[in-house]
């Protein structure tokens, strides 16, 4: 069996705990606006061509995205900084696209991880039948769980999907005691007005084990990859927000007892 | 930092380099006299230096808290004719090149015309060394096959350990006295040249005391006059200071580095020595000092500050002397390696981070001045926040406090045979050297360019820069059957090179011994008393010759290149390769872009190109190592460059990596630039394949952008990278905190960046003083935004 995966980053120190090896899977059910890696929506390998310049000189060369890995190749690559993961109480992200949307792959690579005592972390839309959430649950150490918005509708505007499925799953695996860091990405004039921060925050108040809220503020740096791609670009004229309005969400949430962190 | 500190850092930083002549006269005046004439020569060398200490100018700067300079003035630097005679050329030379200048003007140059040259021309040492050199090490020199540290300098390359911190001159000269009482003139064959080298030593230990008491006078002096009530005490008790150190063992705090000072004075003006000289283990020589004080309530942490900020001022007052020709371009700087260790493991081998450790990192941190240099030694019995309070330095893009690896520090003092508590009191000095502190002269020979042999061997001994044969003729490349035979080939091109650097080195080292024994160092370092023999004749308890590998990552990266595409993947013929590289890749865009984008590189954690890196460093190692020097040691390897990359660079054509003809190659143990593109946990990973146990120091250098040591994580994170790193037993890294678009622009705009300091290769300079080359070689090294 092979899975897909478009990135491998080493020295990831924004997706977990500890240094990590965070794996970006290939494919995703959501369409997120303001996503900045659109190239990894589609789930199968794509090539296009590619500028390289070479003494301010072009060179056109053909760039494949994704690449099929087995477990066990995928498991060789993440031994290697296993000394980093040690030192630093670190592990493995898995992280996409959706990594739940090459269920069965992910799953195994789970399990090899869990063999060799690798910490593993899920970076996740949440979007997945409930019995494969659970499944996968039980490999896992720790997930980054993305919120999006809290209004059904405005989350289907957005993403292409509804909210229900998303923080019912997020409930449940709270409800199982999992270590849950919720990730949500400040986009202004879309999901960052008071009532929707408010119905999160009352939404997070009821879970037992969250305690961690990790703000990412929308940027513009994929912005080109929609034109390189040939996507379309949905977010023009949204602005990234300003250091204040960072600033009072990150308090509204302080305040309310969460550890927050800024960016990543 | 206090307004006193403040004037004296600017004095500092707005002193002017220039050159002066006193020490030339004084050493011409006394090599003139009969008195000369009539004694053995480490005799003549040490009343040479006792005839300069008493009659140089005395220097005391309004405010300071510690004495003397080697010149007349902060960063008047003195001049070495009986090493190397400076022509009026050279002169007009260091006076108006664009970089690292040195003021000469007219009187100067009338000095030299009518009485330096004159004397010396014909004399000097290096003269001598040239002279005693054979041709193939002669065309291997100007072929840039390697450089030679010791053809304008003299050794030096050692670092203080701890008895000068616990003795007094007076107490030495007793010891000689004892050792002359001792010697067998019935058995001992060599028992006349050990009393002429123990009555030396004695006249050099005269000189230092009869310095500090010119001092002592000179303070006394100023104290009389001085209206200011304040001032007027302190310089009584600097006055008092001179006249228990050097002569006394110190007392206070203050006392210790007055007294280390006269003895860095001593050591840089007795010759030119490489590395200058340095204490060492700064933290642990004067920590019983501070808690004693501390604990009597004699001293406050602020006071403590004080002083060493006034220290720290000394050593950035002393730009490295004057260099010229190649020695100028493999060390282009004018920061001279003295390298503060701090940290580390006690004799016991139990941690030695103590309070002063901590004060001293403040210090660094608010003096940020070039010189001295500065270094953590790091073991795993350290404690995390020690790295981390580094960290916090290194963030602010200084490019100081490098990392060392205690652990691994010790094993290759072991390997080499020195005892554990030697070796426990020895660390790093120069860019990354190991050495055993106080017991070892561990002199660096000079730069082996290792990616040019290779261009020699892909020529059949052929140097394609001149067309001159000056290597084997070790088979046609186009013709070798297997990757292996071109490897073979390659080895054979080392181990000639080797033996030609191995002898040329040995005949140096003997005219050293011979001409320019060093009466004054030989005091300093274990055991040339007891054995009454010269620093430079061995009569250091260990003995190490280094010769520093080039340009790994290089040729490492044209090794994989050509295994990949011509033997594995067969894509192109090795003769398509060689004349896309002849021609300077003209024409061959797609080519050059499969060898650098396409293409397995070393520093991204792939065994199949990090597998070239073991070979290029296993030949250079077996070439090397073992071989034996003529002060009854051992020639080992390091592998760091200074800025010799930039020159081998030069004087190499286009490589099979990519590269462009005469580009600087790769530095230390680095990547080749911007060829790691996996983030710096991979080049840990493939830098830490090489074994730097059997080496005597590796460098690499690493960029990290300012963004990912901002939150607290980056800080952690940065100091289990450095934890994975010395676990896997890497030596040292050192870390450029800074963006490619800031460099970018301070290149642009110079003025608007006067105090931009980078870290370039084992030390840290102003980026406006480099030259351009290595300008664009940083940048590149850093343009991975990513990481």
């Amino acid at each position: 069996m092979q899975g897909v995966i478009f990135d491998i980053k080493h020295y990831a120190i924004h997706d977990g705990p500890g240094i990590r090896q965070t794996i970006f899977f290939k494919g995703c059910a959501l369409g997120c606006w303001w996503c900045h890696n659109p190239e990894s929506r589609s789930h199968e390998p794509f090539t296009y061509q590619k500028k390289e310049k070479i003494d301010g000189r072009e060179v056109v060369v053909k760039e494949t995205v994704g690449k099929r890995y087995s477990v066990n190749e995928l498991l060789k690559i993440i031994e290697k900084d296993m000394v980093f993961f040690e030192e630093s109480g670190g592990g493995v992200t898995f992280s996409g696209g959706e990594p739940l949307q090459q269920y069965d792959f992910l799953l195994k690579v789970l399990k090899a991880c869990k063999k060799r005592d690798i910490h593993t972390c899920l970076d996740t839309t949440g979007l997945a039948q409930q019995d494969k959430m659970a499944e996968i649950a039980k490999y896992t150490d720790h997930f980054l769980y993305d919120i999006k918005h809290m209004d059904s509708e405005q989350h289907r505007k957005y993403t292409g999907v509804n909210n229900e499925a998303i923080l019912e799953n997020l409930r449940y695996l709270d409800s199982i005691g999992k270590n849950i860091w919720i990730r949500y990405v400040l986009v202004p004039g879309i999901n960052d007005d008071e009532g929707n921060l408010i119905n999160l925050l009352a939404f997070l108040k009821e879970l037992k084990h969250v305690n961690n809220i990790n703000l990412l503020p929308y940027h513009k740096i994929g912005s080109h990859k929609y034109h390189r791609f040939g996507l379309e670009y949905k977010m023009n004229g949204v602005q990234e927000p300003t250091a204040e309005r960072i600033e009072e969400v990150s308090r509204l949430f302080s305040n309310a007892g969460f550890e927050v962190s800024i960016g990543g | 930092m206090n307004a006193r500190i403040q004037q004296l850092r600017e004095q500092s930083l707005n002193a002017i380099p220039r050159i002066s002549a006193e020490r030339a006269l004084l050493v011409t005046e006394f090599y003139k006299s009969d008195l000369a004439q009539q004694v053995s020569v480490p005799v003549k060398r040490a009343l040479a230096f006792k005839h300069i200490m008493t009659h140089k100018k005395i220097c005391i700067n309004d405010g300071e808290l510690i004495v003397g300079e080697r010149g007349p003035a902060p960063k008047a630097v003195p001049t070495y004719p009986e090493i190397t005679v400076h022509s009026i050329e050279d002169l007009e030379i260091l006076d108006s090149r664009p970089k690292v200048w040195y003021k000469a003007d007219e009187e100067t140059k009338r000095i030299y015309r009518e009485e330096i040259i004159p004397y010396w021309t014909g004399k000097s040492n290096r003269e001598k060394i040239f002279n005693n050199l054979d041709q193939n090490w002669i065309d291997a020199y100007e072929a840039g096959i390697f450089t030679e540290f010791q053809e304008q300098r003299a050794p030096g390359h050692t670092v203080l350990g701890k008895k000068m911190f616990q003795k007094g001159f007076l107490d030495l000269k007793k010891e000689i006295a004892l050792e002359i009482e001792r010697l067998d003139f019935f058995n001992d064959p060599e028992a006349l040249n050990k009393r002429e080298e123990l009555k030396a030593m004695d006249i050099a230990a005269d000189a230092i005391i009869l310095f500090a008491e010119r001092y002592l006078d000179a303070l006394e002096e100023l104290a009389n006059n001085e209206r200011d009530e304040d001032r007027k005490i302190e310089l009584m008790q600097m006055s008092a200071i001179c006249r228990r150190v050097p002569a006394h063992a110190p007392q206070t705090f203050h006392e210790a580095l007055q007294h280390y000072w006269f003895i860095h004075l001593g050591v840089i003006t007795e010759v030119n020595p490489w590395d200058s000289f340095n204490p060492g283990r700064l933290d642990q020589h004067l920590y019983p000092f501070y808690e004693k004080e501390i604990r009597e309530g004699k001293l406050t942490e602020e006071g403590a500050k004080e002083l060493l900020s006034s220290f720290w001022i000394k050593f950035n007052n002393h730009p490295a002397p004057t260099k010229i020709g190649v020695t100028a371009k493999e060390s282009s700087t004018y920061t001279d390696f003295a390298l503060i260790n701090l940290g580390g493991v006690k004799e016991d081998g139990s941690d030695a981070v103590n309070d002063l450790t901590f004060v001293i990192l403040d210090v660094i941190e608010e003096m940020r001045l070039l010189q001295p240099s500065s270094m953590i030694q790091v073991s795993k019995k350290n404690p995390d926040r020690f790295i981390k309070r580094t960290a916090r330095i290194l963030k602010t893009g200084f490019g100081q406090p490098s990392v060392f690896n205690t652990d691994a520090i010790i094993q290759e003092l072991l390997n080499q045979g020195k005892s554990i508590t030697d070796a426990r009191n020895g660390g790093a000095s120069g860019c990354v050297e190991t050495g055993a502190f106080g017991t070892e002269s561990y002199i660096l020979t000079g730069y082996f360019n290792l990616t040019k042999i290779f261009e020699i061997t892909l020529h059949n001994g052929i140097d394609p820069m001149t067309g001159r044969q000056i290597g084997l003729q070790s088979g046609d490349p186009l013709a070798f059957k297997s990757f292996d035979e071109l490897l073979a080939a390659y080895e054979k091109q080392v181990k000639y090179f080797a033996d030609i650097k191995i002898k040329g080195s040995n005949i140096i080292d003997q005219l050293f011994a011979e001409n320019v024994p060093v009466p004054f160092l030989s005091l300093l370092i274990d055991d040339c008393i007891t054995n009454g023999k010269d620093y430079n004749s061995g009569g250091a308890r260990y003995n190490t010759s280094y010769i520093q590998g080039v340009g790994l990552g290089s040729l490492t990266d044209i090794l994989t290149s050509i295994k990949y595409h011509v033997f594995d993947q067969k894509k192109y013929t090795i003769k398509k390769l060689l004349k896309a590289a002849d021609e300077n890749f003209k024409g061959a865009d797609e080519l050059r872009n499969e060898l650098i984008n396409n293409t397995p590189k070393y520093g991204n954690d792939d065994d199949y190109a990090d597998a070239q890196a073991v070979s290029v460093f296993e030949i250079f190692h077996n070439a090397v190592n073992g071989r034996p020097n003529t002060k009854g040691g051992h020639f080992r390897i390091n592998m760091l460059p200074t800025t010799s990359h930039v020159y081998f660079g030069s004087v190499t054509g286009a490589t099979l990596d990519g590269r462009l003809t005469k580009k600087p190659l790769s530095e230390g143990i680095s990547p080749f630039q911007g060829a790691d593109r996996k983030g710096p946990s991979a080049v840990i990973k493939s830098a830490s394949k090489i074994d730097h146990l059997r080496t005597g120091g590796t460098l690499l250098n690493q960029k990290l952008t300012p963004s990912l040591l901002e939150s607290e994580k980056g800080l952690e994170s940065m100091v289990q990278l450095i934890r994975a790193y010395f676990r896997l037993d890497g030596h040292h890294i050192q870390f450029n905190v800074v963006t490619a678009k800031t460099l970018r622009k301070a290149q642009k705009h110079p003025e608007n960046y006067k105090d931009l300091i980078v870290r370039v290769a084992g030390y840290s300079d102003y980026f406006n003083d480099l030259g351009e080359e290595l300008q664009d070689e940083i940048i590149r090294r850093t343009e991975n935004e990513v990481f």
